[in-house]
């Protein structure tokens, strides 16, 4: 990378002002140490304990969706997004107009993207009552993955993030897509 | 039978099970990939201490963040809880939540609304 580049990266995360951003493989040690980056980093923050927990909930969910969709995206991503790319994901955290907010960007194969799409069409179409009923009724009678997920993931970050779940499908070719999410926390 | 006393971690709980005692306690985070794994011997504690109960059994939740993962298998642990109260011992849910903590009584609320046991949803100022 030139100079420049550098030099304009760096703009740029100075004008969004990001707190954090990674890109590359997520594991679980990343995600040890990320959390507990990000913790410090708001214990010096001026914001109330009530939404300091409320991004460090967000933000658990939101990282370990990408730790677990991409260990199951990876096989079935098009080849011809290499191996690596495919397992590797973007996220940020950054504070703007007095909000949080956390944003994450990974491939997935388009058919799981679908199904993605359709639950999150029907998550931001509830109101804060419909949604505290509808996590009930996942965490009663869902089931929980070889991986402990039990699909209850972006259902809680609506609920907790209180706002509705921005996102976006990029096809990148025949079969899959690029997923961003954006989430706003008050 | 044996206590349980698991040292807490970056994410995972402190747990104290006092089978003479009657005391359950779970406290700290509970925030792991995979969550199954580390409930599993909590569970098994709890069918072992089933068998042979004291009268009354107080389970203390005091969790400062958990995630989905742990959720579905806290709601596990709480219908296992449920299967061994009776005649034998009567169990109580006793969840802390800190002060304006409002996600965390929602989900003290949330289990309420699914398990047949008394709880007791309890605000303090510091878990």
């Amino acid at each position: 990378m030139i100079k420049n580049d550098i030099y304009e990266l760096y703009q740029t995360m100075e004008r969004e002002n990001i707190l954090l951003s990674f890109k590359g493989v997520v594991t679980s040690d990343l995600l040890t140490s990320v959390l507990s980056i990000m913790e410090s980093k708001m214990d010096y923050m001026d914001e109330s304990p009530k939404t300091k927990k409320k991004v460090f909930n967000v933000l658990v969910e939101c990282l370990q969706n990408l730790y677990h969709h991409i260990d199951d995206g990876a096989e079935s991503v098009d080849r011809n997004i290499e191996r690596i790319e495919a397992k590797s994901a973007l996220f940020m955290i950054a504070k703007k107009d007095d909000q949080f907010v956390i944003s994450t960007g990974n491939y997935i194969d388009r058919e799981s993207g679908l199904e993605l799409e359709r639950r999150l069409v029907a998550i931001n179409g509830m109101d804060k009552d419909e949604l505290k009923l509808y996590y009930q009724e996942v965490l009663n009678n869902g089931n929980v993955s070889d991986k402990g997920t039990a699909g209850l993931g972006m259902i809680d970050i609506a609920r907790k993030s209180g706002n509705k779940l921005e996102y976006q499908f990029l096809p990148v070719n025949d079969t899959s897509s690029f997923f961003c999410l954006n989430i706003k926390i008050d | 039978m044996e206590n349980l006393h698991l040292e807490g971690s970056a994410k995972t709980p402190s747990i104290n099970f006092d089978a003479a005692a009657g005391k359950l306690e779970l406290k700290g985070r509970s925030i792991p990939e995979n969550s199954v794994e580390f409930y599993k011997p909590l569970n098994d504690w709890i069918d072992a201490y089933g068998k042979a109960p004291v009268a009354e059994t107080a389970v203390d939740v005091k969790l400062e963040y958990f995630n989905t993962s742990s959720s579905k298998c806290i709601l596990d642990l709480f219908k296992k809880l449920e299967s061994i109260s009776g005649d034998r011992t009567s169990v109580i849910i006793n969840w802390y939540f800190e002060e304006d903590d409002e996600d965390m009584e929602e989900a003290g609320q949330d289990y309420q609304a699914i398990i047949g046991l008394k709880f007791n949803i309890i605000e303090v100022e510091e878990i």
